[in-house]
């Protein structure tokens, strides 16, 4: 790289509150972008101090070493009963769940609708890319139908495997949840949206509003055996078309 | 328009091509350099265009972009 930088300014760094250690995601994944996102946020609020992270099972299993700030890894499907406890040990800190498809709505069912609707402080970023990752491309509660996964290998039958299930949407029918939204990362516009949105749910809980939800869909394109570019147009064209974006409660 | 430029730390860079599909300049491309883990990474092909927007780095997943603008005389 022979251009000179020395006289011009610099608008684009990494976030202070990401460690210098490289992912373990894989090409093209919206882990990456997400995290940057969380990253970004914490730097933004000047909350690193007292911000805990709570890393789930699955592809982001290694979420606490991205963040400066303190993280528990823990079981599957529990995050957000763990950062219910987190928090209400100790509400000066801010908590947030980091969790996939897989963990949130269907290992952690129960826990994840029941912090929702005891409405706990929490801020929870729901990662939805419709496939279990880590554990080779297995189909997840959100793999959309006629999807070919390694148990499904002729495409989701809801005759035999039901439908995908639209977990914001019956979070939002809940009374307790401040702001519910979905949103996604196939674009700079949405990137820049997702932005808002996760602002949004960290700022929700310093102000103690209360739970808030951010679903984010995600690309996986190892396991949808797609090129990352192509796995962003399927985000933007297909897989809107079933998880719809915007905002499903916003009473913030 | 004020010029741009971009930092590629190219250890960081997996390859992935989405900072490339991002730049509305077309400023960026495969170098064919591989790096330590085996992967062609991204470089400024037509570096004269860019105007510092910063979508690569919006867009990039591993962090690895840098990106910096010229003074502008206020």
């Amino acid at each position: 790289m022979s251009v000179s930088v020395e006289r011009m300014v610099k608008v684009f760094e990494r976030p202070r509150s990401l460690t210098g250690a490289h992912s373990t995601y894989c090409p093209g994944c919206h882990h990456g972008i997400l995290t940057r996102i969380i990253g970004q946020t914490i730097d933004d609020l000047g909350i690193v101090e007292r911000t805990v992270g709570i890393a789930p099972v699955g592809c982001a299993v290694f979420a606490y070493r991205w963040y400066r700030c303190d993280a528990l890894q823990v079981a599957h499907g529990r995050a957000s009963a763990v950062a219910t406890g987190v928090k209400r040990a100790r509400p000066d800190l801010v908590v947030f769940a980091y969790q996939g498809d897989g963990d949130f709505a269907s290992i952690g069912t129960a826990e994840s609708i029941h912090a929702a609707n005891r409405g706990e402080n929490i801020t929870v970023i729901f990662v939805n890319n419709q496939v279990y990752g880590m554990t080779g491309g297995e189909m997840a509660p959100t793999t959309l139908v006629g999807q070919k996964t390694t148990t499904t290998p002729d495409g989701r039958d809801p005759a035999l495997f039901g439908y995908p299930i639209r977990f914001s949407e019956m979070i939002a029918q809940l009374e307790a949840p401040v702001y519910v939204t979905r949103q996604a990362l196939f674009d700079t516009k949405r990137i820049q949206e997702t932005t808002k949105a996760i602002r949004k749910a960290f700022t929700n809980q310093v102000e103690r509003k209360g739970y808030s939800l951010v679903e984010v869909l995600a690309t996986c394109p190892t396991n949808w055996h797609m090129k990352p570019v192509e796995a962003n147009r399927h985000v933007a064209e297909v897989v809107t078309k079933v998880f719809p974006l915007g905002d499903l409660v916003n009473r913030g | 328009m004020p010029k741009g430029t971009v930092l590629v730390d190219e250890e960081r860079c997996k390859g992935c091509g989405l900072c490339i599909a991002a730049c509305p300049q077309k400023v960026l491309g495969f170098s064919g350099r591989l790096n330590r883990s085996g992967y062609d990474v991204a470089c400024m092909e037509r570096p004269e265009s860019c105007l510092g927007c910063a979508f690569c780095a919006l867009t990039c997943p591993d962090v690895a972009i840098e990106v910096y603008r010229e003074k502008v005389a206020s």
